[in-house]
């Protein structure tokens, strides 16, 4: 099933006073359950593209449509509520909420999603067993490693069961040990769960793992290179 | 979890919040402090002023306070005198007859105000028996007079002489009678010093030749409170072609104008506090608001709704400020406490100067609910309001730039 298709997106920041063109006509079509690196050198446009398939930003023109559905035709709330059930998003700095831990944390997007609380509660759990957090549930992002931190942001992500995970530099903040722990869950996930996984990176060790890696340059797809047949892990 | 998280998010920079916090519980303080001083000490003087002579409340014939004429004296009918009785908020009903007179003794004259009273009723309100100086309390029937020493000292008497009081009687009577001062009676105001002849009510009627028949009615009240109930009711219960009912703040539009002009003045530095507050509780706001502008990025993008988090922010601010009040009014409550038990006494000249106007030179807070209440809701108002700031930054905020840091 198709997942993700980009057409003719086009982003230019501050339009009326110095142009900056982030991306220049960029055709994608990404599957379901694909395991999917974007790359590029600083100022490529990778950001740029990850945020408006995510419905973080709006492209300056191009369509973006995610499962059948136009996200640029969508209201400010109802691209909110189609991010909160069908994207999940994973950050370079974790963003977890300080305050809440790490159960809480992970709760939190279903609580946005009305779940009772026993759900609420059994999923958290659950997915934070599956990251391996399972003694962490109760501590507060202050006292996680940012290894552990990511791992939170990741049990997140996948809390309110979302078609695809957008992560933006996920391991930029790792070290090695804490990277491959990252890259093998979600590979796991990616693998048994049937999510798609799309990254930003500059890091080797994930561009390794990817099955299809995609290269911007200048705002520009410069190749799309799929790995051993690409598609799941 | 909203409210969980807005509690939590409050004591995420604990300095900050308890800074905010005591900046909130000083201006509560400080403001319940003063209006408590405030009122305190103007209810203290309005009661003096008012339980000095006039009562909270009065009945004349309709028309008498324009004229203040004894042509305007009416029958003290029994209903009037059972008031009382029949209304729990009415403590004491205090009959009086009053016209001016010429007193005299030998080649000494002076003009008096001569009022006839009901020596006991007339002591429960006014304490006039305390006031004695020099003699004897009046009794009911008697003829004799009560003097106050800066008439007799005019006229040169003192106690056991007799004085001749000549005045114009109800509808033009020759009214003239001759009384033995029985005591002297002394006021702080020298007004009421040179001025004042008390008689026994019955006497009073006689002299005036209007047996049966009063000026005026003055109302002892237990509080103030109670004024605009009992001045309502009586309104229902008398003919009011016949009766006018005033209540203190009619009879001494003065005294209300000097307590308004008063509570205008303190308004002002209200305003001046509660903007110094507004202004340190919304620095607070903006510096939160502009570190968190990333976290609010995020959990935009995540799926909450800007409403969402505009209501746990508002709910944090506001709990903030309704802390810092609620905390104020537990601080400020065994000061004014105390200085309701303990009144702030004057000494000095300003204190003689007081006294000479016949009031204790004190000033008690006064104790009441409805004060802080007052304040918390200010603060209250105050917060909330402040709090839309957030409101609007979350309504406006880019997502992407905001997340860009």
């Amino acid at each position: 099933m198709k997942v993700i298709t980009t057409t003719g997106v086009t982003k230019v920041y501050n339009p009326d006073k110095i142009p900056v063109q982030a991306l220049s006509g960029v055709d994608l079509r990404i599957e379901q359950g694909e395991f999917t690196a974007i790359v590029g050198p600083s100022g490529s446009g990778k950001t740029t593209l990850l945020n408006i398939i995510g419905g973080l930003d709006r492209p300056t023109s191009g369509d973006v449509d995610i499962g059948g559905e136009d996200i640029d035709a969508m209201s400010d709330n109802k691209l909110i509520d189609f991010r909160k059930n069908h994207i999940g998003f994973v950050f370079q700095a974790y963003n977890l909420i300080p305050v809440l831990t790490a159960r809480e944390n992970v709760e939190f997007v279903m609580l946005l999603q009305n779940r009772p609380k026993k759900e609420r509660r059994e999923r958290a759990e659950e997915l934070l067993r599956a990251v391996g957090l399972e003694d962490k549930m109760d501590k507060r992002p202050a006292e996680l490693s940012g290894g552990q931190q990511q791992r939170v942001a990741i049990a997140r992500a996948l809390a309110p069961k979302p078609n695809f995970i957008l992560a933006d530099e996920p391991t930029a903040n790792l070290d090695s040990v804490s990277t491959a722990n990252l890259l093998d869950i979600m590979a796991r996930l990616n693998r048994e769960e049937d999510i798609t996984f799309v990254f930003s990176t500059h890091d080797q060790r994930v561009i390794d793992r990817a099955r299809r890696v995609i290269t911007l340059v200048d705002g520009k797809v410069a190749s799309d290179e799929v790995r051993g047949g690409g598609g799941k892990m | 979890m909203l409210f969980r998280l807005a509690w939590r998010n409050i004591w995420r920079n604990k300095r900050r919040t308890l800074i905010t916090m005591a900046s909130i519980l000083f201006a509560v303080l400080f403001a319940t402090f003063m209006e408590s001083m405030q009122k305190g000490a103007w209810d203290h003087m309005i009661s003096s002023v008012v339980n000095y002579y006039f009562g909270f409340a009065q009945v004349h014939q309709k028309g008498y306070w324009e004229e203040q004429s004894i042509d305007k004296a009416f029958p003290l009918a029994d209903s009037l005198m059972q008031l009382e009785a029949r209304n729990a908020r009415i403590q004491k009903v205090i009959p009086r007859i009053e016209s001016f007179a010429l007193a005299s003794t030998g080649n000494n004259t002076s003009g008096v105000l001569a009022i006839g009273i009901d020596p006991l009723a007339e002591n429960s309100m006014t304490n006039l028996g305390g006031r004695l100086s020099k003699g004897k309390y009046l009794e009911r029937g008697e003829a004799a007079a009560l003097l106050a020493e800066g008439v007799a000292k005019h006229l040169g008497v003192g106690l056991g002489d007799t004085i001749v009081l000549i005045s114009q009687g109800y509808h033009g009577v020759n009214a003239a009678g001759k009384y033995p001062v029985k005591g002297l009676v002394n006021f702080g105001s020298p007004e009421l010093n040179k001025q004042m002849v008390y008689l026994p009510l019955e006497e009073a009627q006689h002299f005036y030749g209007a047996p049966g028949m009063v000026t005026s009615i003055a109302l002892k009240i237990g509080s103030q409170d109670d004024i605009r109930p009992v001045v309502r009711s009586l309104y229902q219960a008398l003919d009011t072609s016949v009766y006018e009912v005033m209540d203190w703040q009619e009879m001494l539009p003065d005294l209300v104008q000097a307590k308004s002009l008063d509570s205008a003045g303190n308004i002002i530095v209200y305003f001046i506090l509660y903007l110094i507050i507004a202004f340190g509780i919304f620095g607070t706001i903006l510096m939160m608001t502009k570190e968190r502008e990333y976290e609010f990025g995020v959990l935009i993008s995540i799926g909450m709704h800007r409403w969402q988090l505009g209501v746990a922010v508002w709910m944090e601010v506001v709990m903030l400020g309704l802390v810092g009040a609620l905390a104020g009014i537990l601080a400020s409550l065994p000061f004014v406490w105390w200085f309701n038990i303990h009144p702030l006494r004057f000494t000095g000249d300003y204190a003689s100067a007081l006294e000479n106007w016949g009031f204790e030179p004190i000033f008690p807070t006064l104790l009441s609910l409805r004060i802080f209440i007052q304040q918390a809701l200010l603060v209250f108002i105050l917060t909330a309001v402040l709090a839309a700031y957030p409101i609007y930054k979350i309504g406006k905020l880019k997502l992407v730039q905001a997340m860009r840091g």
